[in-house]
């Protein structure tokens, strides 16, 4: 008797171990990730709050018809196939794009994506007058798909998109345009705030929980039709935590997993306790962007080039406690786009003087600016120690420099304006200071460079305009060879940089810290990132 | 007393209509553009212009006015232009988390600031006095935002007892009161309640060691009243002043600390007030105002009741 109740309770005890051996096995994952916004940013279909909410609420909720490679990190991304298998230019008239729609994928409601639903969402976000139309999801995407002029099914499987004219680069574009499900919007009513509750993509999470302001639970879509970016973790809770501090309290605490942008000075600490910090190369460059209008004091190129002499970038990286990384460019030196300037960004003290008294300035008679900066904010970096770094440096060559500071919202009125808009020229303004996404061929250089986009047609601030490069950039856009395209690109980059149409500071690395429990996090060389890859 | 109450209610609705115009203009004062919240910062002209139309930012100012006010009395505050949400909706939630916030730390703060102003003022000159003055005046002078990272700190990365932000485990709507819920109260509302605990302590310090020194209290001695008589005495005549103080610092608790509420993350109106002025969000910054402005009206008028049922005297002017 007592030899079996031995046996038994042996058993017993196996058994309960097997149960939660089993139970620990199947122990949901999850990643809880403190985010720099002040609010999940949009889930109906289109994120707010510009690229870096995109890994948030876009491409984790939802797919492009072209995607971003955004799950390698030891090189740049580039296009590959998302919602469409593939996409070519009809040969006898370029301005149309065929795309082959990919079969068997269904939205997290069970509805089937097929091309209604890629003509029912450019309706939703480019005609107003369809029911479907969002205002707030138009704002978001609609800049970032100017090319489109019209579009059709062809079948069930094909859709035809129209470009405006010809534009080899229209497929960059489309990343932005992300598909949500026609059938989810009438089940709900029509009603896009319920939508922003119960959202339908066919991305690789759902969304199991919203609270506005405090925190979006994603959950791993088991069927999501990408084996190769299935999610690694089961859960990922975002939580949105503006202060920086505070971010970095909560992973400290343990209230969080993984945190964005983490404060320089609190990176000794984070280290010394056993955090791990993850950074790239980022496409983001923080320059001064010259105004090259008459008047400005930046016409002269020897002057640019001296400013661009004047700065000793390695002490602003260490400044940031080593959160950025030198610019030589619009885009970082690793870039398919960069070419191969003849002009060197470099700290060369004695040859930016020389060039400014090349220009008539000395001590005597220095070159006086005006820049307007702001006070901070997304993308700015350390704006206000970084600037006071710059004006400190550039007087060392005779460049004396004075601020106009407001806030981030401001400057952007300011920019999309342009120099030659009242607000900035009866300043006195010749250059502002605005982070800038460098992403895609167009954000990273057609915008600044083309003169038919000088301000307030774009964001060509300052009204460069070289024929030159004008004619490159209209190359470009009726060569349909990926690798051509590229080298094109090198050749207009290093004409920008040859011409010093900014001084370049220093590129973003978009830094993340995360506690020892993740694993993994492949962060990619861009804005987007591939929430996927989060691995506990 | 009717009368009284009366007056006070009608005195309320041109202070109300002033802060209705005051929270408005003062918005569009400010520079920016409310555009900036849904639109990317370099969007083509025309779509800025499809947006305008659609908030109804390209009528003219007195009109946007007429139309808020008009949809505001009826309890419609718009709609967020960054979210899309229903403003009353997001200004309510944010409320009742503050309400939640400011309720414990104002509780903490007037209990604490009137014990320590009775002690103090009962040991006027003593060391007892001095440690309490001391802590007023440090209670009034620290910097909130300071002393919420010091809090956090200390107690919740060295010590680990407390979470460093946050409204509960689940977000505040799933809140509940609980030792798991509770703990997320704590460190916040510790932080609140300093400055009312120490602009309490230094009212209460000084009215009671004012008036045991008065003539009326040396009578009630040298009738023999024990000291607990004599303190009721003394409690009754500095309740009203207490109860003025009191008043607006609740009501500056209520109103949400933008700087408190960020460093802890707690969504309430401090928090959303905070969102709202980085995003130029108009609809959103208007209604949360109003809201807070009203907070103050009603507290004040409450003030302005309790009183003359405390002190009679008041009421008859």
């Amino acid at each position: 008797m007592k030899h079996t109740s031995k046996q038994l309770s042996r058993w017993l005890a196996t058994l309960s171990l097997v149960f939660t051996l089993h139970a620990g096995l199947h122990a949901e994952t999850v990643a809880r990730y403190g985010i720099s916004m002040a609010d999940i940013p949009l889930t109906t279909g289109q994120p707010d709050r510009g690229a870096g909410a995109y890994q948030f609420t876009g491409h984790t909720l939802y797919d492009p018809l072209v995607a971003w490679e955004a799950n390698v990190g030891n090189r740049p991304g580039k296009l590959v196939a998302g919602l469409a298998t593939q996409w070519k230019a009809d040969p006898k008239d370029n301005k149309k794009w065929l795309f082959t729609l990919r079969k068997g994928v269904k939205f997290h409601d069970g509805s089937e994506f097929r091309a209604d639903a890629v003509i029912w969402n450019l309706d939703k976000v480019l005609v107003d007058k369809s029911p479907q139309f969002d205002v707030k999801q138009s704002a978001q995407v609609r800049p970032r798909i100017p090319s489109v002029a019209s579009y059709r099914k062809v079948d069930d499987y094909t859709v035809e998109i129209t470009t405006k004219e010809v534009d080899a680069l229209f497929p960059y574009q489309l990343p932005w345009f992300l598909i949500s499900s026609p059938s989810q919007w009438e089940k709900l009513g029509k009603d896009w705030s319920k939508v922003a509750v119960q959202p339908s993509g066919t991305g690789p999470f759902k969304l199991d929980k919203l609270v506005p302001r405090e925190r979006a639970d994603l959950v791993k879509n088991v069927a999501y039709w990408d084996k190769n970016r299935m999610a690694k973790t089961d859960r990922i809770v975002l939580v949105p935590i503006p202060d920086a501090m505070t971010r970095v309290n909560a992973l400290l605490n343990g209230q969080v997993d993984i945190i964005e942008t983490p404060p320089p000075d609190v990176l000794p600490q984070l280290k010394s306790s056993g955090f791990k910090l993850v950074q790239n190369v980022t496409p983001h460059v923080w320059p001064y962007h010259f105004s090259t209008q008459p008047g400005s004091p930046w016409t002269d190129i020897r002057v640019r080039k001296a400013a661009n002499l004047a700065i000793d970038r390695d002490a602003i990286v260490k400044l940031m406690g080593g959160l950025a990384t030198p610019a030589k460019g619009q885009v970082d030196a690793s870039n398919p786009w960069f070419g191969k300037p003849t002009f060197k960004l470099g700290y060369d003290l004695p040859a930016a003087r020389a060039l400014m008294a090349e220009a008539g300035y000395s001590q005597a008679k220095p070159l006086k600016a005006k820049v307007i900066i702001a006070q901070g904010g997304t993308g700015q970096m350390l704006s206000l120690p970084m600037n006071e770094f710059i004006q400190q440096s550039l007087a060392e060559v005779n460049i004396q420099v004075s601020f106009e500071v407001v806030e981030l919202e401001n400057l952007y009125l300011h920019w999309r304006s342009g120099a030659k808009a009242d607000m900035n020229a009866s300043k006195g303004i010749s250059a502002i200071n605005l982070g800038y996404v460098t992403a895609d061929p167009f954000y990273a250089i057609t915008r600044f460079a083309d003169s038919r986009y000088v301000a307030p047609n774009g964001v060509n601030w300052g009204g460069y305009s070289n024929p030159k490069v004008d004619a490159a950039l209209d190359k470009i856009r009726t060569t349909f060879d990926v690798k051509m395209q590229d080298s094109l690109l090198a050749m207009v980059h290093q004409t920008m940089v040859d011409d010093a149409l900014m001084l370049w500071v220093v590129h973003d690395v978009n830094p993340h810290a995360m506690s020892p429990k993740v694993k993994e996090f492949i962060q990619a060389q861009h804005w987007f990132q591939d929430l996927t890859t989060i691995r506990m | 007393m009717f009368t009284y109450v009366l007056k006070r209610l009608l005195y309320a609705i041109p202070i109300a209509l002033s802060v209705t115009v005051v929270s408005f203009v003062l918005v569009y004062l400010a520079p920016g553009d409310p555009l900036n919240a849904i639109a990317p910062a370099d969007a083509p002209a025309e779509v800025i212009e499809a947006l305008k139309s659609a908030y109804g930012l390209d009528r003219p100012v007195p009109v946007q006015y007429g139309l808020w006010l008009l949809r505001a009395v009826q309890g419609d505050l718009g709609t967020s232009i960054a979210s899309g949400r229903a403003v009353t909706g997001e200004v309510m939630s944010a409320v009742s988390n503050t309400l939640l916030l400011a309720g414990i730390a104002a509780f903490g703060g007037v209990l604490v600031g009137c014990v320590l102003g009775a002690v103090a003022g009962y040991r006027h000159g003593t060391w007892v006095d001095r440690v309490a003055t001391i802590l007023s005046v440090v209670g009034v002078s620290i910097p909130h935002y300071w002393l919420g990272l010091v809090l956090t700190i200390v107690f919740s990365i060295w010590l680990g007892w407390f979470p460093a932000m946050g409204a509960g485990p689940g977000g505040s709507s799933e809140w509940l009161w609980d030792a798991g819920h509770f703990k997320y109260l704590v460190l916040p509302a510790l932080t609140l309640s300093v400055i009312p605990m120490g602009i309490i302590t230094r009212t209460v310090r000084a009215l009671v060691s004012d008036m045991l020194e008065q003539e009326f209290v040396v009578a009630l001695r040298a009738r023999g009243l024990s000291g607990h008589a004599v303190f009721r005495h003394i409690a009754k005549n500095t309740a009203p002043t207490v109860l003025a103080v009191a008043g607006l610092q609740i009501g500056y608790l209520m109103g949400g600390s933008i700087l408190v509420e960020t460093v802890f993350a707690w969504p309430g109106t401090g928090f959303l007030l905070n969102t709202a002025i980085f995003q130029r969000d108009i609809p959103l910054l208007q209604g949360t105002i109003l809201v807070l402005c009203m907070f103050f009206v009603v507290l004040n008028l409450v003030v302005d009741i309790l009183q003359p049922l405390i002190d009679p005297r008041m009421g008859r002017g």
